[in-house]
């Protein structure tokens, strides 16, 4: 979720390096039972890669993974890219700290986005059989827009799978007291065997297979917490009790909306527009239509009707995902106990100290310690491994596509035998791996590089979704309009930032309130991206002459003649489950107000 | 997917029973011996349980999604 991804998140990195610099013991003690678990995962991950070595032989094998995947794969690895381990960790730390306010990442912020993907857009996506957003682009607005998307994508993806690696790394080395070359060769060179051998559908399978490890490995926390806490009712009064008696800090843990009514009544300092509009509109939207790493899963369903029920079965995955981050967090605040007894203090980055050895991003490992016994920690542990490789092979796979389609291709040699692109896409995911370590190793030795990545990262998503919806919406929008709203609504972003940045002061401009924080500056600067590249497409299309309106057949609204899906049982629709996801959602909202 | 090659529920089946089977022997020696590990609700005998649903998906899937002779 890098797009959705918050600062405290990426704040985890200075939490674990100051708890290094204190040469803490490391949390966990692994037995031979659970070496065990973890050396079985890496020998399935690298098995498949080898059995799926001889199903990777053209570019639509290697790249699309065949357009084979069932709906249930394709929605399974669509939500699992994204479900990295620095996710569940930072996300469960974020609840433990904000309290269930962090739920609005996994709900209003992921699937309103994830079902107008399956149901207005995806249409569009398959139909024009493109390789990738960036291809989009370019079947839509031509070459210059499409270019400087596949350079920001291509360049951010390694980056940030370089990021992701460092990031295991000092996970492992504080949670395990394992060396961090260790970590970073042994999980690159597992990447890079599978995705090499087996292309996409290779990160495909080791996605759901990581889906179901990280259930597998997590989901028995939030249950014996709860057993512990003496169910949600009990752990509400223990709550209570603890605020009441001073011992945690005041405040509504267990409601999502009550606090949004102003900036200064709720710790992430965010008012109900920027949740509504920022997060649940331009950051998240940007994030899960527009992103190739996450659009691509789905691109490699069999069918149409699969691509559109990939983010729908997604959704529902996504909704119950807070269960195995957010409640082992808000648990945490009753149940970590010091060796004394007494209630144990998480802090915050720059707290970390020897009387409060641990930050808040550590909660879901210290929650794993509490419960788990060997083979069961060795599992937990195989699920944020999982996680992490996960995550990088996403990242590779989606670069090796987008260089080999979208930038060798076009600029380099336009004309090749398809296995000459095979090659370039087999040699680009050695290539991304190396520059990931490469990025990893920058990292590590500038942890400052942490704070511009996120940022970075911000800068091109949000007004890259203004340009994609205006060019799928609306007929008239043309070649110079795509492509100035994509510049301007990327200098927007990036002069906002630079702004808040160099004066602090400016933020209550930004996020329009004195008493806005830093995760509403986000907010607000995606939703103000998003609108000047809206405006900035429109105007500058209305100025020039639109394209003919057979050359938009299968990328415009309107213009497009959709292939008819034969009748199924309503049980098997997407609009009913559409439906259900939505009442779902309406539900948990309602419910958790 | 099933139709052309082994399925990734395949794989799946295979790793949780693999898995499950570990964990439910390491809980079932642990309820023999009855020298449990040092975490909280030690009692619940986590393993045997969870190790023993992990087992049942996992044989289930392993069989359900088994290669056949008329695959790939």
């Amino acid at each position: 979720m890098l797009g959705l991804t918050s600062s405290s998140i990426f704040a985890s990195h200075g939490n674990f390096a100051a708890l290094l610099a204190l040469g803490a013991p490391s949390l966990a003690h692994l037995r031979p039972l659970d070496i065990a678990v973890i050396a079985i995962y890496f020998v399935m991950v690298v098995w498949i890669g080898f059995y799926l070595k001889n199903r990777a032989n053209t570019s639509e094998e290697f790249f699309m993974a065949g357009r084979e995947m069932t709906a249930w794969i394709a929605g399974l690895s669509f939500v699992s890219a994204n479900l990295g381990a620095l996710e569940l960790m930072g996300w469960a730390g974020s609840a433990y700290q904000y309290g269930i306010l962090a739920a609005h990442w996994y709900w209003v912020g992921a699937i309103p986005a994830m079902l107008f993907l399956g149901m207005v857009m995806m249409p569009f996506y398959y139909v024009c059989k493109t390789h990738s957003v960036p291809g989009y682009l370019k079947l839509r607005y031509g070459q210059g827009a499409s270019v400087v998307a596949a350079f920001s994508f291509a360049f951010m993806t390694v980056l940030m799978s370089g990021v992701n690696m460092f990031s295991m790394a000092l996970v492992m080395k504080v949670v395990l007291g394992w060396d961090m070359n260790f970590s970073i060769i042994v999980s690159s060179l597992a990447v890079a065997a599978y995705v090499y051998l087996g292309g996409l559908r290779s990160a495909i399978f080791n996605e759901v297979l990581q889906f179901v490890l990280i259930w597998g490995g997590a989901l028995l926390v939030p249950i014996l917490g709860l057993v512990e806490a003496g169910g949600w009712s009990g752990f509400k009064a223990k709550l209570a009790h603890n605020i009441a008696i001073g011992v945690t800090a005041p405040g509504d843990y267990t409601h999502m909306w009550r606090s949004m009514g102003h900036f200064a009544d709720n710790p992430m300092g965010i008012h109900w527009t920027g949740i509504l509009l920022g997060l649940g509109f331009a950051i998240s939207f940007g994030y899960w239509t527009t992103d190739f790493l996450v659009v691509q899963r789905v691109l490699a369903a069999n069918s149409l009707r699969s691509a559109r029920m990939a983010p729908v079965i997604g959704s529902f995955f996504k909704m119950a995902v807070p269960f195995i981050v957010i409640l082992p967090g808000l648990l945490a605040l009753v149940v970590l106990k010091n060796p004394d007894g007494s209630l144990m203090h998480l802090v915050g980055e720059n707290q970390v100290s020897a009387l409060n050895p641990h930050s808040y991003n550590e909660v879901l490992p210290l929650m794993l310690v509490r419960y788990c016994a060997p083979g069961l920690l060795g599992l937990g542990i195989t699920a944020l491994i999982a996680g992490f490789m996960s995550g990088m092979a996403g990242n590779v796979s989606a670069f090796s596509a987008v260089w080999t389609y979208d930038i060798y291709q076009p600029l380099l040699v336009k004309k090749a035998k398809d296995e000459h692109y095979v090659a370039v896409g087999r040699l680009a995911t050695i290539l991304g791996v190396v520059i990931s370590i490469f990025a990893a190793y920058t990292v590590m030795h500038a942890k400052g590089i942490m704070d511009y990545v996120q940022a970075l990262f911000s800068f091109f998503i949000s007004p890259l979704l203004g340009v994609v919806l205006m060019g799928m919406f609306w007929k008239r929008a043309t070649k110079s309009g795509g492509f100035w709203g994509l510049l301007t609504g990327t200098l927007t972003s990036i002069g906002l930032w630079a702004w808040v940045h160099f004066y602090p002061a400016a933020l209550r401009f930004v996020a329009i309130s004195p008493d806005a924080k830093a995760m509403a500056e986000d907010m607000y600067r995606a939703l103000w991206s998003v609108i000047v590249s809206v405006l900035v497409t429109f105007a500058v299309s209305l100025c020039g002459k639109p394209r003919p309106a057979a050359e938009l057949d299968g990328l415009v609204y309107g213009a497009t003649k959709l292939p008819q899906e034969e009748p199924v049982p309503f049980y098997k629709n997407e609009w009913f489950w559409t439906g259900l996801a939505v009442v779902g959602l309406i539900a948990l909202n309602v419910y958790f107000w | 997917m099933h139709n052309s090659g082994i399925s990734i529920w395949f794989f799946i089946g295979v790793l949780l029973t693999v898995y499950g089977a570990l964990i439910l022997g390491y809980g079932l020696v642990e309820l023999a011996t009855g020298q449990t590990a040092n975490v909280v609700l030690a009692n619940l005998h986590a393993p045997i349980w969870w190790g023993g649903l992990l087992l049942a998906l996992g044989l289930f899937y392993g069989v359900r999604f088994r290669p056949r002779r008329n695959d790939q």
